[in-house]
């Protein structure tokens, strides 16, 4: 199997599209039979006891907070958009919230967001209720095209009519923002639309939310926060090859994008079991915890713009219910790495000297020798996961990028060095500040950082 | 919010947000102007003061964060021996030009003296690239650090 | 050496100073028709005032005033050596003062303006201050003479006393002050010999940094006033763009903001300090309307620069036939190109304004003072006399304070506050994002080759002419040839009896260029420099020995090449993917050979080995501060050429702060050794050389490494790499 890893992996980008391709229809005609047997949904691992919402007699988990729910539809709708991260997809780098055009870059080929602001030409102003409900729960737009599963349907299809139509609500009272996002750009066979019919069949079940009456309240409400809306499992998944959620898997970690979501399910070692309650808390509503690091990139962007408007019963919830999922090991180091040494002289190090170079010129004043920030604990690498992740992607994209954090205390960033640093830099210093401060140095090439900075391009 | 602070051995108290920077506290507000602004985000090392001994950049360091911890800046450093050595060593051998990101290329090298008695390349490359010099006084730099070690200043024309 | 020596007014010595050189022709203004020692000077209470630059009071203190400004360059030491060297004052009781604006009275006398730039100061200074020096000490001389009754020819003078030779009697220039001021200023004082000087020519300590390593210091920025308000402030993005829309809601909640100060092209937010200033500025929602350069990018600039590049130019200056010439042998044509720099000095752009209804008084370090006084007046319609200018040490110049735009806004500023002292400190984002770019320039070079020597020698420089915007009277006054861009070229050390040099001007559009550190003389030396390795490699010779046989119109850059060919072991093996880059120069009057050694590995990333500098300057007035001047001149033209690009997109600057726009760190520097030569030709300009000296030695360093002759800056570590074709 490793051996047909490295055999993938070494493929160069077109290949590695025409081998996806191939392996997509093959899986999609073996695959699904098996699968209708077999393949659990997002939630079968928490077992029977599920009833129709209709039909629940515990406290309603769908919808918006209890402090919202006198509120007018367009503000449950605001918030629900939010809580299902909607802006993040549908606003392209430096455009209008919500008018489309960012780019998915995939192995194969590039789609692009529409824009669902309600202009009528080139957003969604004529879409009817029922079209609005199709998109939204089933991934079918207004025109009877499938869409693909770059919109999470396949989990928002657990939301209730009324939170999806209020959303549609809330994006009709945005003002309308003429903007014609690009034709997505996708080579056969991933251009044909009506394969996502099949692909739809067999791994987007058309179904709403079924509460589980053997658990909690708060279990149920952050199942329906996690599932319906914030959809964790669309990062935090694994795939299997037909690109749906192996939720045998569920919440094992998987690379999207170009980043790594990490393993958050109830493993000890690798996941977040052995996470504290106040830890889990502080990470998702302010994006960090002393010791764990801090979101960024995808994750970044879900806390600003989405769990940290969440109140605190809401979070709550959703610990309750990540605490429930089953744990799988994932192949990440067991221990993270301690502080490192405070004298540059000691602790691990790696051949290509660059890498240290770099880091006592562009990064030390930051995140100091020991990795314990003197300035800024949302800068301590110590215990972070990225750094204590051999893979080193999310270093490599950070350093990339740079970190744009709206905290408490207001902005906390931490500067782009794409532009002025080379492929070669930004490999070396990913690859000593793996090993500096995490677990298990990362090995990343020049090409690797090539092929980082393309997923995460925008391009014009 | 009212915060006091240890600065240079004096207890100075002001009123400043707590996300405020130290860097702006001193210079806008305790009008002590030694510590320079040269890029507010911790890539040039003008604004570098010790905090209990330890070079840190007060550009990104929130004033509210440092509680009782000692805080020195260049005005005061001539009073540590580090900081004399190093002031001295940095007049020797006439290190500075326009000057402006002296007051922190002395901070971080004061620092260094004093927790490396005996720096050598590896320890000033470590403790000092983080302080940008746009006018180029590295090779004097590293000379003048060595010198303040105590070390023999090599020759010249090497 | 015929050429090179005629410093007054030598081709040289007006070329390399180009705006001036076409100032004063337009002109024909003689070199030195200002700073006459009997100008009336300026405050001068009680003082004995010879002339502008000279105070000396009842104690003997003798101050200075500095016609130059102090960025680093070390003029605040070497100018008072000069005049203390013939007024032959106790140098350890010398002190200096910046001068006032007062362009009558200390306008550079090769620039014909109240400047400081291109390397200049002491070449043009070295007479004028010998002069007023040397009538002086004539006067404090005679003085003494007539109080004692005595033929001042039996007095001398040394360390601030007249001595009477004969009886031994003594009296400070304290006690003179009075006598001498009522002494009638002689003409044509005779100058001391060169060798018999006491202060020039040693390594003397400097009179600026004491206080530039305990915080005392003061630049522009430290200035503090009772009751100043702090602001920062955002300009359009793009060049000529408008606020369409600001909203000031959210900024003027921060806790802090004072004002929110919106205006046609850029917005202010004033507070009771820079934290509260810039969170205000961060919040404010501004939309711009772009205007008309809101689609410039890089792409489209660099194609009309090539285009343009093809056409004929004004001819700058010919001698032989170089077209016939060019047909004689094997002909070889190659361009170069050099991008847009920013300046980035380490003090961030900023200005103290108090305007009161009468009167406007600014701080700030400027190379420009007197056009910092008239751009001032003229913007608030204040009499000249009324706008006050307190000039400061500079945190670096390097040309960008040869602009008074930082002064300008900042009155802006104040025109919407009550009186009060604003401090408008830019951010460093917007420095480098509102900066005067080096000009992006393309320089064509074609050359025939016959027998290992060159025939015909074609140059051709397409780019921006920054004087033209800075001193149009130089451009116009030249014919609209902007000496500045062909300095070099025009002035190359090597022998080209068939040579023309042609110039085509052709301004970028949204982008405003300016004086960079080094100026012309860095594209024309590096496309020279890196043509001559790429003829030497033609003409199957040793770069160095290729020059050598080329250099014989000009000993003293053979004799600078041939020790630093000694003093870096040229020839000497190295490893493999080292190499050795020289490259020669004639710029700012000064002759210098350099030597860089780098590395490149697989990667294509370049790791400097060592740097070897010989500098000719002829007399050397401070050697210690050339040195210096050199090794930061060096990094700052290496730097450029390993990182320096900015680049535009959608009429915006895409670089932003140091984490973009990168800087040579001192782990990447390594050692420098310059060595400085005797010699009793009058001064060089130093300032500027190294940035020119350093990125041809580096490319032709990688050249010898790899083979691959890189013909852009920034060095392309991709094509380096082979991952991008040359
Ligand atoms: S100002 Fe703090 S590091 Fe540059
Ligand atoms: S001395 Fe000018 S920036 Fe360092």
């Amino acid at each position: 199997m490793s051996s047909l890893r490295q055999w993938y992996v070494g493929l160069s980008d077109t290949m590695r599209s025409v081998v996806i391709a191939l392996a997509v229809i093959v899986a999609v005609v073996v695959a699904s039979g098996l699968w209708m047997v077999t393949g659990p949904g997002p939630m079968a691992f928490a077992g029977g006891g599920r009833v129709a919402l209709a039909d629940y007699k515990g406290a309603d988990p769908t919808g918006v907070p209890a402090s919202l729910k006198n509120a007018s539809l367009v503000e449950r709708g605001q918030w629900l958009a939010k809580a299902a991260d909607c802006t993040v997809c549908h606003t392209a780098k430096g455009g209008t919230d919500y008018a489309g055009g960012f780019a998915f870059t995939l192995p194969f080929g590039t789609i692009y967001s529409p824009n669902i602001t309600p202009d009528k030409d080139t957003g969604i102003g004529n879409w009817t209720d029922a079209q609005f409900l199709n998109a939204v729960h089933k991934g079918i737009d207004d025109e009877g095209q499938h869409l693909y599963p770059a919109m999470p349907y396949a989990s928002y299809t657990y939301m209730t009519d009324a939170d999806v139509l209020a959303i549609k609500a809330y994006l009709f009272s945005l003002k309308p923002v003429h903007n014609e996002v690009p034709d997505d750009k996708l080579a056969f066979p991933f251009n044909q639309r009506w394969l996502m019919g099949i692909w739809n069949v067999f791994f987007a079940a058309d179904t709403r939310f079924r509460p589980d009456t053997a658990q909690s309240a708060a279990w149920n409400r952050g199942a329906y926060l996690a599932e319906a809306l914030a959809h964790c499992g669309e990062c935090h998944t694994p795939r299997n090859l037909a690109y749906a959620l192996n939720n045998r898997r569920k919440f094992a970690g998987e690379t999207n994008a170009g980043w790594r979501a990490y393993n958050i399910t109830s493993d000890r070692a690798t996941g977040i079991g052995a996470w504290s309650d106040d830890a889990l808390f502080q990470y998702l509503s302010t994006g960090h915890a002393l010791g764990h690091g801090t979101a960024a990139g995808p994750m970044g962007e879900a806390v600003d713009q989405s769990f940290s408007l969440m109140p605190p019963d809401d979070i709550r919830a959703l610990i309750a219910y990540l605490r429930s999922i089953p744990p799988v090991r994932s192949n990440l180091p067991a221990t993270l790495a301690p502080v490192a040494p405070a004298s540059h002289r000691q602790g691990v190090s790696i051949a290509d000297a660059r890498g240290k170079q770099i880091y006592e010129g562009a990064c030390a004043s930051c995140h100091s020798w020991t990795g314990v920030s003197p300035i800024l604990p949302y800068a301590t690498l110590t215990g972070a996961r990225a750094v204590n992740d051999p893979h080193g992607i999310n270093v490599a994209q950070a350093v990339i990028a740079g970190v744009h954090r709206a905290s408490p205390q207001g902005e906390v960033v931490m500067p782009s060095f794409g532009d002025a640093y080379s492929d070669t830099e930004i490999a070396a210093v990913a690859n000593y500040v793996t090993a500096r401060f995490g677990a298990k140095a990362s090995q990343l090439s020049a090409a690797d950082v090539a092929a980082l900075r393309k997923q995460v391009a925008q391009p014009q | 919010m009212t915060t006091t602070l240890r600065i240079n051995g004096e207890e100075k108290t002001f009123d400043a947000p707590p996300d405020m920077p130290l860097l702006w506290v001193l210079r806008d507000i305790l009008g002590m102007t030694g510590t320079k602004f040269g890029c507010g985000i911790a890539q040039c090392g003008a604004c570098t003061v010790h905090i209990d001994g330890k070079p840190v950049r007060s550009c990104l360091l929130p004033a509210g964060a440092v509680g009782n911890r000692a805080v020195t800046t260049i005005e005061g450093v001539g009073a540590t021996d580090a900081g004399a050595r190093i002031q001295k060593a940095w007049l020797d051998l006439e290190v500075i030009q326009c000057g402006y990101c002296q007051s922190g290329q002395i901070m971080s090298a004061a620092a260094l003296i004093a927790s490396t008695p005996h720096p050598d390349d590896s320890d000033i490359d470590a403790a000092m690239a983080g302080n940008i010099c746009r006018c180029g006084t590295y090779v004097r730099i590293r000379e003048a650090i060595k010198r303040a070690a105590g070390e023999r200043e090599e020759a010249k024309n090497g | 050496m015929g050429k090179m020596e005629k410093i007054r007014p030598s081709r040289r010595g007006v070329l390399t100073g180009g705006l001036a050189g076409g100032f004063l022709f337009a002109f024909h203004l003689p070199v030195y028709a200002v700073n006459e020692p009997n100008e009336p000077p300026d405050s001068t209470q009680g003082k004995f005032a010879p002339n502008a630059f000279i105070r000396i009071d009842h104690q003997g203190k003798t101050t200075l005033v500095m016609p130059q400004v102090e960025m680093g360059q070390g003029v605040y030491t070497s100018i008072p050596m000069i005049i203390a060297e013939e007024l032959d004052a106790d140098f350890s009781t010398v002190a200096f003062e910046h001068a006032p604006a007062n362009e009558k009275l200390y306008a550079n006398p090769m620039l014909g303006v109240q400047a400081t730039g291109n390397s200049n100061s002491i070449r043009a200074w070295w007479k004028p201050l010998r002069t007023a020096g040397a009538t002086a000490r004539a006067m404090l001389v005679a003085a003494a003479a007539q109080q004692w009754k005595v033929d001042p020819a039996g007095c001398t003078a040394s360390n601030s006393v007249v001595t009477h030779t004969a009886t031994g009697r003594k009296l400070g220039y304290g006690a003179l002050v009075d006598a001498a001021s009522k002494v009638v200023p002689p003409k044509n004082v005779p100058l001391k010999d060169p060798k018999d000087f006491v202060l020039i020519g040693k390594p003397l300590k400097r009179l600026d940094t004491p206080n530039k390593t305990d915080g005392k210091v003061v630049y522009g920025i430290d200035a503090m006033l009772p009751g100043m308000k702090f602001a920062t402030i955002a300009a359009s993005p793009v060049k000529g763009g408008k606020v369409a829309h600001a909203d000031q809601g959210a900024a003027m909640k921060v806790p802090g903001v004072e004002k929110v100060i919106v205006l046609d092209d850029m917005v202010a937010v004033v507070g009771a300090h820079f934290w509260a200033a810039k969170k205000g500025l961060d919040a404010l929602a501004v939309t711009w309307d772009d205007g008309a350069n809101a689609k410039v990018d890089t792409a489209m600039v660099w194609e009309e620069l090539r285009a343009a590049s093809r056409k004929t130019g004004l001819v700058a200056k010919a001698r032989g036939d170089a077209e016939k010439a060019l047909g004689d042998g094997e002909k070889v044509e190659l361009a170069y190109e050099m991008p847009f720099l920013a300046h980035a000095t380490m003090e961030p752009m900023n200005c103290t304004v108090q305007l009161k209804p009468q009167s406007c008084e600014i701080w700030l370090g400027t190379q420009i003072m007197a056009r910092v006084q008239s751009t001032a007046a003229q913007l608030t319609g204040l009499p000249l006399e009324n706008v006050i200018v307190h000039n400061h040490l500079l945190g670096g110049g390097f040309g960008r304070r040869l602009e008074p735009d930082m002064a300008l806004k900042a009155i802006r500023v104040a025109q919407h506050l009550n009186g009060e002292p604003v401090k408008v400190v830019w951010t460093r984002e917007e420095d480098i994002r509102h900066d005067v770019y080096r000009p992006v320039y393309r320089d064509v070079i074609q050359a025939s080759l016959k027998d290992g020597r060159i025939k015909g020698w074609k140059y051709r420089v397409s780019g921006s002419s920054v004087v033209a915007r800075w001193l149009p009277p130089a451009f116009t006054g030249n014919h609209d040839i902007d000496f500045d861009t062909v300095d070099s070229a025009i002035d190359t050390p090597y022998d080209l009896p068939d040579f023309r040099v042609e110039v085509v001007r052709c301004e970028p559009p949204g982008v405003t260029t300016g004086f960079w550190r080094g100026v012309g003389p860095n594209n024309n030396v590096f496309a020279i420099e890196c043509f001559m390795d790429e003829l030497a490699k033609k003409a199957g010779q040793d770069p160095v020995r290729f020059r050598l046989a080329h250099l014989h119109g000009s000993p003293r850059h053979e004799a600078v090449l041939k020790l630093v060919a000694e003093k870096s072991n040229w020839g000497s093996p190295l490893p493999p993917r080292v190499g050795r880059g020289v490259s020669v120069q004639p710029s700012f009057a000064s002759y210098i050979a350099t030597v860089v050694e780098a590395e490149v590995d697989h990667n294509g990333e370049v790791a400097l080995r060592r740097v070897n500098c010989v500098v000719d300057t002829g007399i050397a007035v401070n050697p210690d501060t050339i040195e210096a001047q050199l090794q930061g001149g060096l990094i700052f033209g290496l730097t450029a050429a390993l990182y320096g690009e900015v680049t535009l997109k959608n009429g915006r600057v895409q670089q932003s702060n140091f984490n973009d726009y990168r800087m040579l760190r001192i782990d990447q520097t390594p050692p420098i050794a310059v060595h400085v030569m005797k010699s009793g030709e009058p001064p060089g300009g130093i300032g500027e050389t190294g940035v020119t000296a350093g990125p041809p030695a580096l490319r032709n360093a990688i050249f010898a490494a790899t083979g691959i002759p890189l013909r852009r800056l920034p060095i392309d570590r991709e094509v380096l790499a082979g991952r991008k074709p040359a």
